[in-house]
């Protein structure tokens, strides 16, 4: 396909970014970018600082070098809480995104009924995560629960009393809140796929699954790599949903490095090393973030070539 | 690289996310704050007043709150009630922030301290050696928490709460057995009850300082007091004694043999769905504090006024050295007053008490809660349906040769929260008892 890459493309490029318009752009940006130092940088910077001194939270902040630092990188709840970020974050991918992209493609149709079952797949979306914590606690209770209340003993698991129960059932619920979310940007990138090529493959004799694999899949590349970027970023920021269910509980199994930060800062009244996790949740964050747009490959090349 | 807005857009937006989540963590919600510790305060000095919130305790701190602001009408007082678990991070920002309120609800102990070394607590010794009337309505018992380096930084307030063992009786004759005696009665009831499916203990778990009663009483009953009193003065590896190997092995033990409810690590205390266990009739036996039998009397039903609710002091330990009136709990709640309130805020904190939080009604209020009040003279109260219960509190506490308190409000903070984390562990059996030393003698003084 590359072959016929075609040049207008190329000449475009430069009257599209220094043309005489970027003069009126720049201050388009400037009450998001007052917002984001204010908002962004500035405590950005402050975590930087505090992450070198000593502080319980209320007294005076002292400062005291490398501490923090030390105590934080030799905790080993650290390296603990990092596989577990991990952990949530890959199997909420793994499950999220097949998922999602299903339901959008399923979804881009326009019939009906299919409009009507959007509104419904919407619905988890509408939820703040606390509530969404403490209604499926409510429904998980090992005693007073779901199971209880219809009389199938079969859902009296300890769903978030077992170490392998509990990391399960949170997968479960975080994918149940954001699939409409990854959907809704599946559908609509699917709908933006010219229909020409599904009929130029209709002649060849393309069946559905075949279209799907050949067509529809290859034209998601940029939408996946959009929702794996904000499903992967925003698994790490995860911290009301896991709080309220578990409290990073049983033991320390669900303790991603926002709730180990909030143990550190808010529990233990240890400001710094609290400091020092959220500069590395922030350092990892950026380093994903940079990874994926890497793993997207240059953004030059279209995808309507021959179409 | 003409994508480069996107992927700066990406890589902005990012940042701001993850400092977005740092800065509002360390700013943390304020709450409501009316005429908080920093801001100059309305005229007539009015002060706020922050405590916990629920059965059996709000409804006669607003009973107080309301009496005082009646005969006070120019300084009134503000309350805002918090979940107990919430409030202990929710007080903790407010006064890091200098938004806190003029009148601070503690446990007194180690958080104490820490308000102390921050300055952020009035002295109150020669307060109460001018109002000496105040400080002699008040069990002297009760003011070894609220007191720092031979200072009285709070005053003790509401109730002296021990720990006991409450049962079910009904569960007791389904299976035709006697409430224990001994820990070993302990550890053969469990395989009786779990035959039954009763389950032989409710805990709330997700808590963590309900598994840690466990700890204070098999390590009190299997050593004695002295063990944790070496921890709390700062011993270098005062965790290494075998008593403490072998009361962790203990609660293992009965993890292990299925003496608690299913699911217990994932129950919460703030819901009081240990209590609703304990009720319902679905758990046999439950350690808890004093409160407790407000919170089963206000929710359960008819559960307690049928006579159907027992309570007892822990039992001892085969072989034990402890002295089996011991019991650990809270001698009290306190109230301190913030050294951040303007100079009105504080004298109307401290008229609430010398007045409001010393009066007739203040202990009446607190004996019909079901607690013994920290204030003197409440055993002639103890009538009506709660007076066998008074009575048996007033008999523990009064009668503990050690009334110790509970180890995560005795500690730092910082001590506290490796204390309450590796206690979750030992119960989840992800630390063996040698471990558990280990990680706990590493904190011993910070």
């Amino acid at each position: 396909m590359t072959t016929i890459a075609p040049p207008v493309v190329r000449t475009k490029e430069p009257s599209r970014s220094s043309g005489g318009r970027s003069g009126s752009v720049l201050w388009m940006a400037l009450p998001a970018f007052v917002w984001f130092v204010i908002f962004g940088i500035v405590p950005l910077l402050g975590v930087l600082a505090l992450s070198f001194t000593t502080w319980n939270g209320i007294g005076e902040i002292q400062p005291s070098g490398l501490d923090s630092w030390k105590a934080t990188l030799t905790d080993p709840g650290l390296p603990h809480a990092l596989w577990v970020t991990f952990l949530i974050m890959a199997l909420s991918w793994a499950v999220q995104t097949p998922m999602s992209i299903l339901i959008g493609v399923f979804l881009a149709t326009s019939k009906r009924y299919r409009e009507f079952l959007a509104v419904l797949f919407f619905i988890p979306l509408l939820l703040s995560s606390a509530a969404i914590a403490i209604t499926y606690k409510a429904l998980l209770d090992p005693n007073f629960g779901l199971g209880t209340g219809l009389g199938i003993e079969l859902l009296n698991q300890d769903w978030l009393g077992n170490s392998t129960l509990a990391m399960a059932t949170l997968i479960f619920i975080v994918s149940w809140q954001f699939i409409p979310f990854h959907s809704l940007i599946y559908q609509g990138a699917v709908r933006q796929i010219p229909t020409s090529m599904y009929e130029a493959s209709q002649i060849d004799g393309a069946g559905r699954v075949r279209q799907f694999f050949s067509i529809t899949l290859p034209q998601l590349k940029y939408t996946i790599i959009t929702s794996s970027t904000l499903m992967v970023v925003g698994s790490l920021t995860f911290f009301d949903l896991i709080y309220v269910l578990t409290a990073g509980g049983p033991g320390d199994a669900t303790r991603a490095l926002a709730l180990l930060m909030y143990q550190q800062g808010f529990q233990a009244n240890l400001m710094g090393p609290a400091s020092a996790i959220a500069v590395i949740l922030v350092l990892v964050g950026l380093g994903l973030s940079l990874l994926l747009r890497r793993l997207g490959g240059r953004g030059d090349e279209s995808q309507l070539e021959g179409a | 690289m003409t994508n480069n807005p996107i992927s700066r857009r990406n890589f902005l937006g990012l940042a701001a996310g993850a400092a977005g989540a740092a800065a509002l963590a360390a700013c943390g919600s304020s709450g409501p704050s009316n005429s908080g510790g920093g801001s100059t305060g309305g005229g007539g000095g009015a002060a706020s007043y922050w405590s916990l919130s629920g059965p059996p305790g709000e409804p006669y701190r607003q009973a107080a709150i309301d009496r005082f602001n009646k005969a006070n009408p120019d300084s009134k007082i503000t309350p805002t009630f918090f979940q107990n678990d919430a409030y202990k991070q929710k007080i903790k920002t407010a006064l890091g922030a200098n938004q806190g309120p003029t009148m601070i609800w503690g446990w007194g102990g180690g958080g104490l301290k820490e308000y102390v070394n921050s300055n952020q607590v009035e002295d109150l010794t020669d307060w109460l050696a001018q109002n000496a009337a105040v400080k002699d309505k008040i069990l002297s018992s009760s003011f070894g928490a609220g007191t720092v380096n031979n200072k009285v930084y709070a005053l003790p307030v509401e109730t002296v709460q021990p720990i006991v063992l409450f049962y079910n009786k009904e569960a007791f004759s389904k299976i035709g057995a006697e409430p224990p005696k001994s820990w070993g009665e302990i550890m053969s009831l469990v395989p009786k009850f779990n035959a039954q499916k009763i389950a032989p203990f409710s805990l709330a778990g997700q808590s963590r300082w309900t598994n840690m009663m466990w700890l204070e009483f098999l390590l009190d009953r299997t050593a004695g007091s002295e063990v944790f009193d070496r921890v709390f003065a700062g011993e270098k590896d005062a965790w290494s004694d075998p008593a403490v190997l072998d009361m962790l092995q203990k609660v293992q033990d009965l993890v292990k043999a299925n003496g608690f409810i299913k699911g217990f690590s994932s129950i919460a205390a703030d819901s009081n769905a240990d209590q609703a266990l304990l009720y319902t009739g679905k758990a046999a036996m439950m350690v808890h504090g004093s409160w407790s039998y407000g919170i089963q009397k206000e929710q359960g039903g008819n559960f307690v006024k049928d006579g159907k609710l027992g309570w007892m002091n822990f039992p001892p330990v085969e072989g034990g050295k402890g002295d089996p009136t011991n019991t650990v709990g809270n001698p009290g709640q306190y109230l301190s007053i913030s050294s951040k309130a303007t100079a009105e805020a504080k004298e109307t904190a401290k008229k609430f008490f010398s007045t409001t939080l010393v009066d007739d009604e203040e202990k009446a209020g607190w004996v019909k809660s079901g607690g013994v009040p920290v204030l003197k003279g409440a055993e002639s109260l103890f009538t009506g349906d709660d007076a066998q219960f008074l009575k048996d509190m007033a008999g523990i506490a009064n009668g503990a040769k050690t009334f110790a308190q509970s180890w995560d409000q005795a500690l730092s903070p910082t001590a506290a929260e490796t204390l309450l984390d590796n206690i979750a562990k030992l119960f989840q059996l992800q630390v063996s008892p040698q471990q558990w030393v280990d990680a706990m003698n590493g904190v011993i003084g910070k």
